[in-house]
């Protein structure tokens, strides 16, 4: 076990540590810190000159393999770039769909024509993507996806029909890939396609869906007859595509993230210290538990791209979701606590929520997107336990 | 950065395992306990020369393996998995650090072989019974026996409590202090014999029974000059990093105890049929089952990281910024990891139903020793303090 990173990789970090310094100023400057969670709505157009910006400095798709227009940075490369773009503050990244989800789903399973087709788009950081999973009656249970596609005999391209909803930055992105039913009459995970579809076009229409914030970073999507520019792989690969997708999901991105959570503990610690929070027992126990709960995602996380497989295959992989997941929401509510009345007192009318307001509402979600916490314990006991799986109504 | 186990590190649990398979079965663990010296000493005689992980962490030139703390700790793990009843935890994970940490050379030349080979055993006996003050002050404030100095060295006086495995140990590391000193000021870390003129043992019975404590009284006890480690009166900031060092020994353990108490409720709930079906179909008991693979996932990232912290520490040429974390990693893991155990065996003896409350089953051996290693040294709430402490109480923000 080595704690420690090599040579070569702390070059790697002073790189990224001072091209950061150096880009992120001028137009850029005001975008510090903005843009995560539950700040997501914010300047889109100012968010997506810097995709152009850091695209342009080579620092898009850096994990990606080189034939494919990446860097091939080892993991440890993107641990750093990850640590390293959130200490800094940089803005919370519009393309990460694209980068993370869409592309190296491309990457797999794409043909050498759509990837030249779509991966340019996503590294240069003019092109951005959303999900389109979550229907009105299929969440937890996404198997259970009713939108429809159709091949038309003449031209023999893919049309599709239904709605998806909770679509996060639907309204920012110029793609979507979709899941959708390849066989009528099909049912759970069979019979489903993983289609990219051109969101510019008569038959979509996106409906902005206002969230608890007041915000609206995700939406309503409508299908009508839509056209479908490509299908990754066969018809009744989608399912297997798609969860192979969520597994990039739970990556390296997720040590950047935990960069940010500690600039959010670091201001609630900063507060308890000014406000007397400090001295109280019971805040002090909570605070220190979330900074220990941090660390420990931390190493949990090195362990899990270390490939540590010591009770297991993907043991800490499993539970990795729920931590952090649990923890940030856990965190929310302790910024609350800590504020005592003040939390109360919004930033102004009509709701202008503060940083820590976000945070604290913003959180809730993070209990429920990308699978529950009642879903991740289901696939812990299953998966990493072996216990029964859990029964189905149909 | 290889946060993950090498393949000899591997082979080293594997050989633990297999060992302990066959030397800490149920019925050899319910016989130590009740037995004479609450081990068997042939079966740690053959762990000593079978496995030699007594030796692990003392370095070649005084007989040992040189091998890390993270190989201590994947020995541990395996112990707190079988409930191994023996002298390891007080003499490896204890004892031998103070020596490791404080002896001089010729002090290592004259203690450490014999731990290495096997033939002497040690504890750290450091607490008056201040420590159990307050539900539990582990700090400088609870060292309450005393040293004087002597024409010879010195004299050491007072009562020690708490003390593992106290009554069959060998050597003693005695923490004193000087007579009318109070905090950490005065402290004095000494080896003596536990036959020395003047020492008096008593083995107290405990509620977890596969770990033995004992009561020592010293009446002027005299020890010579080169009994004493490192300075006499400012033994502090050294003790401070042999309970940090134990701590995460304990830790260690306790994830063994967890991650056992876990895989024990779950084969028992996918045997068990209520209803018409197993009881692990249940997603009451699956989502408990859930949250404590969770907790038994991060407290092995906990246990493993202070293991790293722990061996730059004793290492000669060990990374200082890294050995500098010995204090925090170690009040993270052991907070995480008793809360970890206590919940672990508290829900799998509720997974159990009325059989977890048998003396037969072995849940409950499990569960008794959660509740006492979590809270030997300080429980979670404890190692919360201190960390609050650092975050929150010092002149700069962090
Ligand atoms: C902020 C946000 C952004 C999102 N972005 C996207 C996006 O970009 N693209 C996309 O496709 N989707 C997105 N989603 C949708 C998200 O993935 C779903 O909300 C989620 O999968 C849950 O589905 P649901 O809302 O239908 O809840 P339901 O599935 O109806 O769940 C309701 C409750 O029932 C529980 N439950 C359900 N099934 C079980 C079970 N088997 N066992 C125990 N409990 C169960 C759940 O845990 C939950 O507590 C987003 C959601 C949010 C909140």
């Amino acid at each position: 076990m080595k704690l420690t990173f090599n040579a070569a990789d702390e070059r790697f970090r002073e790189d990224i540590a001072s091209w950061l310094q150096a880009h992120l100023v001028g137009e850029f400057e005001h975008l510090k810190f903005r843009g995560g969670p539950g700040d997501e709505h914010m300047f889109p157009e100012e968010r997506k000159r810097w995709e152009q910006e850091l695209a342009a400095g080579g620092w898009v798709g850096i994990g990606w393999p080189e034939a494919c227009g990446g860097r091939g940075a080892s993991i440890e490369q993107q641990v750093i770039f990850a640590e390293e773009y959130a200490r800094a503050g940089a803005p919370g990244r519009i393309g990460h769909i694209g980068e993370g989800l869409a592309g190296p789903t491309i990457i797999a399973f794409g043909t050498p024509e759509q990837k030249a087709k779509y991966l340019p788009g996503i590294l240069n950081g003019t092109e951005f993507w959303c999900q389109g999973y979550s229907e009105p009656s299929a969440g937890s249970d996404l198997a259970n996806v009713r939108t429809r596609a159709v091949r038309d005999p003449d031209s023999g391209r893919w049309r599709i029909t239904g709605q998806k909803i909770w679509t996060s930055l639907a309204h920012e992105s110029q793609w979507c890939f979709v899941l959708a039913r390849t066989e009528p009459g099909s049912v759970a995970h069979r019979g489903l396609g993983f289609f990219l579809v051109r969101m510019a076009q008569p038959e979509i229409t996106v409906r902005p869906i206002e969230q608890l914030t007041g915000t609206s970073e995700f939406n309503e999507v409508f299908f009508d007859d839509a056209l479908a520019e490509d299908l990754v792989g066969e018809p009744g690969d989608g399912w297997r595509i798609a969860m192979t997708l969520l597994g990039f999901e739970r990556g390296v991105s997720t040590l950047g993230q935990q960069m940010q959570f500690q600039n959010e503990l670091d201001e609630i610690i900063r507060i308890a210290r000014s406000n007397g929070a400090a001295s109280d027992p019971a805040i002090r126990q909570r605070i220190a538990e979330a900074h220990t709960g941090l660390r420990l995602m931390r190493y949990n996380a090195l362990r899990m791209l270390s490939g540590d497989e010591r009770s297991g295959p993907d043991s800490s992989a499993l539970v990795y979701k729920l931590h952090w997941a649990s923890w940030h929401r856990n965190l929310g509510a302790l910024a609350m606590d800590v504020l005592g009345p003040e939390a109360e007192l919004l930033d102004g009318a009509p709701y202008e929520l503060t940083r820590l307001q976000s945070l604290f509402l913003f959180t809730r979600s993070d209990t429920i997107y990308g699978g529950t916490n009642q879903i991740q314990r289901n696939i812990i006991a299953e998966r990493g336990l072996g216990m029964p799986k859990e029964a189905k109504g149909r | 950065m290889e946060f993950r186990l090498t393949d000899e590190q591997y082979m080293v649990r594997d050989t633990a395992q297999a060992f302990l398979a066959d030397a800490s079965s149920s019925g050899q663990v319910r016989r130590a306990m009740t037995a004479a010296r609450s081990y068997d000493p042939a079966v740690w005689q053959r762990l000593c020369t079978e496995l030699y992980v007594q030796a692990v962490t003392i370095p070649e030139a005084y007989g040992g393996l040189g091998l890390g703390y993270v190989d201590l700790a994947i020995v541990l793990e395996q112990m707190g998995r079988k409930l191994f009843c023996s002298p390891f935890m007080a003499t490896v994970g204890m004892a031998t650090n103070a020596l490791l940490l404080v002896a001089s050379d010729e002090q290592k030349q004259r203690w450490l072989p014999a731990i290495a080979e096997g033939t002497q055993t040690a504890t750290l006996a450091w607490t008056g019974p201040q420590a159990a003050r307050a539900g539990g002050s582990w700090g400088a404030e609870a060292v309450s026996a005393t040293w004087t100095a002597t024409a010879e060295g010195y004299q050491l006086d007072g009562d020690l409590r708490y003390v593992i495995d106290g009554d069959t140990a060998d050597l003693l590391i005695v923490a004193a202090r000087t007579p009318g000193s109070s905090g950490s000021e005065g402290i004095g870390l000494f080896v003596v014999p536990a036959s020395s003129a003047g020492v008096e043992r008593q083995w107290t019975p405990t509620l977890d029974q596969s770990r033995r404590l004992a009561n020592l009284t010293l009446r002027g006890v005299s020890v010579a000059a080169d009994q004493c480690l490192g300075v006499a009166g400012e033994g502090w900031p050294q003790l401070q990093k042999i309970l940090a060092l134990a701590k995460v020994s304990l830790a260690a353990e306790q994830l063994g105890v967890a991650s056992e108490a876990l895989d024990m409720a779950v084969n028992y709930t996918l045997e068990r049929e209520q209803f018409g079906r197993a009881i692990a179909s249940y997603q009451a008991v699956k989502h408990k089952a859930a949250d404590m693979k969770l907790k038994a996932e991060v407290a092995c990232s906990a246990v493993y990281y202070a293991a790293c912290v722990a061996s730059e520490v004793l290492a000669p040429d060990g990374d200082v910024n890294i050995a500098a974390e010995l204090d925090e990693a170690a009040a993270m893991a052991k907070g995480y990891c008793s809360d970890t155990v206590f919940f672990n065996a508290g829900s799998a003896l509720q997974l159990f139903g009325g059989v977890g409350f048998t003396a037969e089953y072995d849940i409950q051996l499990y569960f008794k020793r959660a509740k006492a290693s979590e809270l030997y040294l300080g429980n979670g709430a404890a190692q919360r303090e201190q960390i609050a402490a650092m975050l929150l109480d010092g002149e700069s923000a962090q």
